[in-house]
């Protein structure tokens, strides 16, 4: 065990150290454990849908009991880690909006509609008259609106409209403009159930059109009610890494995804009497500390310190410091479960829908929800007295996060000048070449945040801004590739160049998982601003994810390849090497009809040349990596110019 | 490095803010909070306030609300260790300072120091922004710069300012360099400041800056149709039409930082001729934001690269500089050296039409005595014949070409004229003569200049002297024959004796959503363009400005209404407008940009109309003045019972004839009615009424502006208005 191989993040490195002094096992030794692991299910090969199988498919057994050959097998699995994807941010946004219409029914005391320019941007588009009505009656419309994009029997997603047209009529034409989400991911299952679907290309266009479900439908309504709710994210300093705990204050760990759970807490920790009731025990005070996309949430609207990303969920436990650790929705080990017994720390579940066994759970109920919070922190502080031996690592490093759409909008022009026109003009003049959007998870069989922040730094050498979200967010934030000062030595000259104009780091962190809704609704902007062609598939963007987890990764690269934009992924987390002609789809025929692929590498170096030459491409087909005079205006081309 | 800028701006922003604060606490101590505050004689309030924010400051506790968006638009200082994002904040801190510094100025008209004051001209009234705002609209004025500071010596301000002028650009003048100011150095320098010449002193603190910038976002207002408050399109609209751009000389001061993210707000860069760090990378202006430690002799070429800007000069082969800057020059008696005509002499100036073998082309003649053999202080006699043909020229294009004359001849610098045909009067400076200009070189000018503006429908021209009195008195008697016939044609031309009319959009850089038809009898409402301009800047440009429009069908004799005008208006405007009539305020009128001479508005209970021209500022009977009104009438809207249009139009038989024409005219500022007396009592006569008598029923300010003293003044009078249909 080489705690160097397992994690390049120092503080994870000392903890995995420690973790093994002590025997305490993690996802690394599970890994372990686990090796060598199937080599049918990591190339796709494996059926186990129906009862007939298990099938695997082999020279010997080219087909299953049913007749299914590799290639339908393959995209079956494929579109089930899409639907399974979709599901997963479509349930989170459901929960949001449930939220929010109950916040806008005045049922949910202690949230409130925060952002309301944005509630009212939003009900425009929902076609919501906004005229003389009260912030709550629209804000219950949008609510009513947005919860039926989830179900409605006809039509289809209402903000694939934010694509600019041409990416509609490229939809259209292929016939997979997402209908209700629901919907897509349940037509997903039927149709990968047995004896359905056995056209690979029509299964995958079916995984397109889950998968847009998700980044126009589900992701984005989460990421849009949020805001609504909590406020837009704008630029702010936190911390990141587990040196964020405190050996004298209560340290409370918000793990999982939903900002629901996790601003109440920070809400209740911040309450004087819960402070003084901290003090009571002897702590200075309470620290509120995220894992994970939970993490995120906070650190874009309250820059609330970060304590690691997916893989830090249990070293954080091992410091011995944590005297709570509530979860909501996905990404929760259950190796947590064991692993708390070793230490004093409380594990409480807060969503019905994610129980685990012998935890405590305590619903969270958005009637009561500052109550249910409070609750919460009091259960820390009560916890505080029995701290056994604790283990912090200092490693904390300062990052600038909070870059939403409208964040960067701001950034770039004020309130009175905001657009994307400084980014497209330095886009279009080469001071940066084009964008990355660098997502993903940690994953233990490859060193964590190693691959992102090797990628990140080599993208951002070549002159390539880079957008992130994420665990790989938090991986870049660990390393200091979100702090302007640390960063800015670390980029190309003509990249750096913007960064000192704008103030902002080389590399953007843009929120959770679920907020890969912000790049894509930031890629129409820039579309919209100008002089970067007419369609997102125009543009010097793309996508990379070198290490995943989550069938969310496959959803989220899926709907940016639908989107037009391509998407690198690390070997094998696809799962897709079991089939030639889904391989062959994936990587290069989809082109043809959505305007982008999936491209594969997994060493950081090689895939940063890859992006970049993917974007050079782009920048040739728009004509703007020739040298052009500077144009004056006369009068003539001023009445060209639009105001 | 850029973060410097910021912190620096960011600082200035604050500290002009803080003392924004003190000289309010200090003007409502003095004054009381309910004093009212205002830049003199504008329809627009405080103006960058009013543009960007939409509050119209009338009195001082309107304030209030100005500080409210100050502080919260003030961002914290920037982190040297940690930062976040400042480029966006600091654009933030730019306006919150310009907004300070309005605040400062305003305060200054109340309690002092007040800002006009010695050669400082403060604020820009809405008179000269309407009259120098054409300049910008039609390219005259290609754009301006704002000074800040000093140069380093007297001998470098003046180069830089005239660089400038020949560049036709405006130059408006701000702050100081340590107790120097550039506008000071140019007036020790010899130099005429003023608006005239192009070279606007505003004052000495930097918080003079915001006229410059006051001026910009009014001209989006007044001329681009923007809404108050609409602060996007007001700086897109600056971005885009207005190529102005801050020169900083000297020190840069955190507080000029700050007034300078403030302009770059409006896509104005700065260009500094001091180290200080530099801002390239584009995007808020078109091109790069900060550019520094330019030599002096290389500043005004740089200055104009880096706004983006295309600045034509004419060659014209003459040993003086030459540029629309120097028209406003006046040259006194004791600067000039010679003069012509102004009643001293006989003088006049005469554009015939030859045939092609009676011109030869770059023919310049002086027939008389040459500058060299006059005396210093003369005076001589001067005719000045103009002879060209082409294949495109026609004879009513002759008064048109007549009339560039005084602006051409003008544009040299130390050369001075006025008038037309036989009332001119012309002088040449000792400096000019000096640098070696002879009345030759009038020719030069006109020869150079009309195969320049109107090759296209000019092939040769010549240009013949005199100077001797009997030839010029022969010659008069020749061209007075010439000018009668002239006016006589045009006396015949009626909109009925034409088919086409001719659209003009030269001013749609500026007002895009207005467009003008000009008739026989209903001239461009600026005054600037009359049917025969119409028709003769077609034929210089045919996919130009002005565009022929064939009448077709008439819809409604009496408004004034043609199927194909209704065609070509709606289809202009995007179907904005659908129908217009020449000749009807109440339905359907023409809309307006808001270069207007004047404004003819209903006042209801009169039964009659008020005409207020852009040089009267007190109020009018309507309830507003000038200003205020043409912010009402401009932009491109269609508002029954207003339009904007020219003094000229009121004399025309077409004047509001759908409504009964000039009968119903029951105000009219003393000066504006003085002014057209002839033409009122003659047209009055023609209406069947008694001239004088109608003449002296007119009221105007003496009478009162209140709408019940007019109607009073009326019913006593017996004033034809009364007897009148009612207007609605």
């Amino acid at each position: 065990m080489d705690p160097k191989k397992r994690s390049s993040d120092k503080a994870a490195q000392e903890m995995i150290q420690l973790m093994a002094d002590k025997g305490l096992e993690n996802a690394w030794d599970r890994l372990d454990a686990q090796s060598p692991q199937c080599g049918f299910g990591k190339s796709g090969i494996c059926c186990r849908i129906c009862t007939m199988g298990p099938c695997r498919i082999s020279k010997k057994a080219p087909l299953g009991v049913c007749g299914a050959d590799a290639d339908t097998i393959v995209a079956r699995n494929f579109l089930r880690a899409v639907a399974a994807g979709t599901s997963a941010h479509s349930d989170h946004g459901r929960t949001v909006a449930e939220v929010f219409l109950a916040t806008a029914r005045g049922e949910a005391k202690d949230y409130e509609i925060k952002d309301i320019p944005k509630l009212m941007r939003l009900a425009e588009e929902f076609g919501v008259k906004t005229e003389g009505r009260k912030v709550n009656e629209i804000a219950v419309d949008v609510g009513i609106i947005a919860i039926k994009e989830f179900g409605k029997y006809e039509g289809e997603q209402l903000m694939t409209k934010r694509a600019p047209a041409p990416r509609q009529e490229i939809w259209k034409k292929q016939g997979v403009t997402p209908r209700a989400i629901d919907r897509e991911v349940t037509e997903s299952l039927h149709r990968t159930s047995m004896g359905v679907d056995q056209d690979y290309k029509n299964i995958l266009k079916q995984a397109s059109r889950c998968a847009l479900a998700d980044g126009w439908g589900g992701s984005l309504i989460a990421t849009e009610l949020q805001d609504i709710l909590f406020g837009v994210p704008y630029p702010g300093k936190g911390e990141i890494n587990m040196g964020v705990l405190k050996e004298d204050e209560v340290n409370i760990i918000v793990h999982g995804h939903e900002p629901i759970l996790s601003e109440m807490i920070a809400a209740a920790s911040q309450s004087p009497e819960i402070l003084e009731e901290a003090k009571k025990v002897g702590a200075k005070g309470i620290t509120i500390a995220g894992t994970c996309c939970t993490a995120n949430e906070l650190l874009m609207r309250h820059g609330i310190p970060i304590a690691g990303n997916f893989l830090n969920q249990e070293l954080v436990v091992a410091t011995g410091a944590v005297e709570l650790m509530a979860v909501d929705v996905q990404c929760i080990m259950q190796g947590l479960t064991s692993l708390v017994k070793h230490f004093h720390t409380k594990l409480i579940t807060t969503a019905d829908k994610a129980r685990m066994p012998g935890v405590e759970h305590v619903e969270m109920d958005e009637r009561d929800a500052l109550e249910t919070a409070k609750k919460l922190v009091k259960t820390a502080i009560d916890n505080y007295k029995n701290r056994g031996e604790v283990h912090i690592p200092k490693e904390k490093t300062a990052a600038v996060g909070g870059f939403s759409m409208e964040s960067i909008k701001y950034i770039l022009g004020g309130k009175f000048r905001a657009s994307f026109r400084p980014l497209n003009d330095n886009i279009i003049n080469g001071r940066i070449r084009g964008i990355a959007g660098v997502v993903g998870c940690t994953n233990p069989k490859v060193t964590q945040d190693y691959e992102h922040t090797k990628l990140v730094e080599e993208l951002i050498k070549r002159d390539i801004l880079v957008l992130t979200t994420g665990c790989a967010t938090i991986a870049c934030g660990k390393t200091g590739l979100n702090n302007p000062k640390a960063a800015l030595d670390m980029a190309g000259p003509g990249l750096r160049e913007v960064c000192e104009t704008v103030g902002i780091p080389p590399v953007l962190a843009c929120g959770s998982c679920v907020d890969n809704s912000r790049l894509l609704v930031s890629c129409c902007e820039i579309v919209k601003e100008g002089g970067l062609g007419d369609d997102l598939a125009d543009l010097p963007v793309v996508g990379a994810c070198l290490s995943s987890v989550h069938e969310k990764a496959s959803a989220i690269g899926h709907y940016f390849v639908a989107s037009g934009t391509p998407v690198v992924f690390g070997e094998g987390l696809l799962q897709i090497d079991g089939s030639e002609k889904v391989k062959k789809y994936l990587l290069d025929e989809i082109e043809n009809d959505l305007g982008a692929k999936w491209m594969i590498e997994s060493d950081p170096v090689k895939a940063a040349d890859l992006i970049l030459g993917a974007i050079e491409k782009k920048r040739d087909a728009l004509g703007i990596n020739q040298d052009t005079e500077r144009k004056l205006f006369g009068m003539d081309d001023r009445r060209e110019l639009e105001f | 490095m850029s973060r410097i800028i910021a912190s620096a701006g960011i600082r200035g922003a604050h500290s002009i803010a803080k003392q924004a604060k003190e000289i309010y606490a200090k003007a409502v101590s003095e004054k009381g909070a309910d004093c009212a505050v205002e830049f003199p004689n504008t329809g627009y309030f405080i103006p960058i306030i009013y543009s960007m924010t939409g509050i119209a400051v009338e009195k001082l506790s309107d304030f209030e609300a100005v500080f409210k968006e100050i502080d919260s638009l003030l961002p914290a200082l920037v982190d040297d260790d940690v930062w976040l994002p400042y480029l966006g904040p600091v654009l933030d801190a730019g306006m919150a300072t310009l907004f300070a510094e309005e605040i400062i100025e305003a305060c200054k008209y109340l309690i002092g120091p007040n800002p006009v004051d010695d050669l400082w001209l403060g604020a820009a009234d809405d008179i000269i922004l309407r009259e120098r705002g054409i300049q910008f609209v039609d390219g005259t004025a290609p754009g301006f710069a704002a000074i800040v500071g000093a140069a380093p010596d007297v001998e470098t301000a003046v180069s830089i300012a005239r660089k400038l002028q020949e560049k036709s650009l405006y130059v408006f003048m701000a702050a100081n360099d340590n107790g120097t100011s550039f506008a000071e150095q140019l007036i020790e320098g010899g130099v005429q400041l003023g608006w005239d010449t192009r070279l606007v002193p505003f004052g000495r603190g930097i918080s003079s800056a915001i006229y410059a910038l006051g001026f910009a976002s009014r001209a989006a207002l007044s001329f681009g149709g923007v809404q108050p408050g609409d602060f996007r399109r007001n700086l897109l609209y600056n971005k885009n039409r207005v190529f102005a751009f801050v020169m900083a000389l000297g020190e840069v001061t955190d507080e000029w930082y700050a007034t300078a993210a403030g302009a770059i707000n409006f896509g104005f860069p700065t260009i500094a001729d001091s180290d200080i760090p530099e801002i390239l990378p584009t995007g808020v202006c078109t091109y790069e934001h900060v550019i520094s430690n330019i030599p002096h002799d290389e500043i005004v070429d740089k200055c104009i690269e880096v706004r983006g800007l295309k600045v034509v000069v004419s060659e014209v082969p003459i040993p003086i500089a030459y540029s629309p800057a120097f028209e406003g020059e006046r040259i006194r008696k004791d600067d000039m050296y010679v003069e012509f005509g102004g009643k001293k002499t006989p003088a006049f100036e005469w554009f015939t039409m030859k045939s092609s073998d009676e011109v030869k082309d770059g023919l310049i003649e002086v027939i008389g005595p040459e500058i060299d053999s006059v005396k210093e202080g003369d005076a001589l006699p001067l005719a000045i014949v103009i002879e060209a043909s082409g294949r495109k020229m026609q004879a009513d294009f002759e008064p048109v070409l007549e009339r560039q004359v005084h602006t051409l001849i003008n544009e040299g610098q130390g050369i001075w004229h006025m008038g037309q045909r036989d009332i001119i009067w012309l002088r040449i400076s000792k400096d000019s003569q000096k640098a070696g200009f002879k009345i030759e070189h009038f020719g030069s000018i006109l020869h150079a200049m009309y195969h320049e503006q109107y090759s296209s429908i000019l092939d040769k021209v010549q240009i013949k002297i005199y100077t001797e009195e009997a030839k010029v008195k022969e010659l008069l008697a020749q061209a007075k024959q010439s000018y009668a016939s002239r006016d006589s044609r045009l006396a015949d031309m009626s909109d009925e004796s034409v088919d086409t009319f001719y659209s003009c959009s030269l001013c749609q850089s500026f007002a895009p959503d207005h467009i003008c038809i000009i008739t026989p009898e209903r001239s461009g409402l600026c005054g600037a363009y009359s049917w025969l301009d119409g028709k003769a800047a077609y034929e210089i440009t045919p996919t130009g400005a002005n565009q022929p429009i064939a009448k077709g069908a008439t819809l409604d004799a009496v408004t004034g209404k043609w199927e194909k005008v209704d065609e070509f208006i709606s289809s202009t405007t995007q179907g904005a407008v659908e129908s217009m009539s020449a000749y009807s305020m109440i339905v359907d009128p023409m809309t307006s940009c808001g270069c207007f001479e004047c404004i003819s508005a209903v006042l209801p209970s009169t039964n009659g109309i008020m005409i207020v021209d852009r040089e009267y500022s007190e109020m009018t009977p309507s309830g507003m003045k000038f200003s205020t009104l043409a912010g009402t009438v401009g932009g491109g809207n269609q508002m029954p019972g207003f339009i904007g249009h020219s003094k000229q139009y009121i004399g025309s038989k077409k004047f509001i004839s759908a409504e009964g024409g000039i009968k119903r005219i029951v105000w009219m500022p003393a000066a504006l009615k003085g002014e057209l007396k002839e033409t009122l009592v003659k047209r009055a006569e023609e209406a069947g009424l008694n001239g004088e008598e109608f003449f002296s029923q007119i009221a105007d300010e003496n009478v009162g502006a209140d709408e019940e003293q007019i109607l009073e003044f009326i019913s006593g009078n017996g004033h034809p208005a009364m007897e009148m249909d009612e207007m609605f």
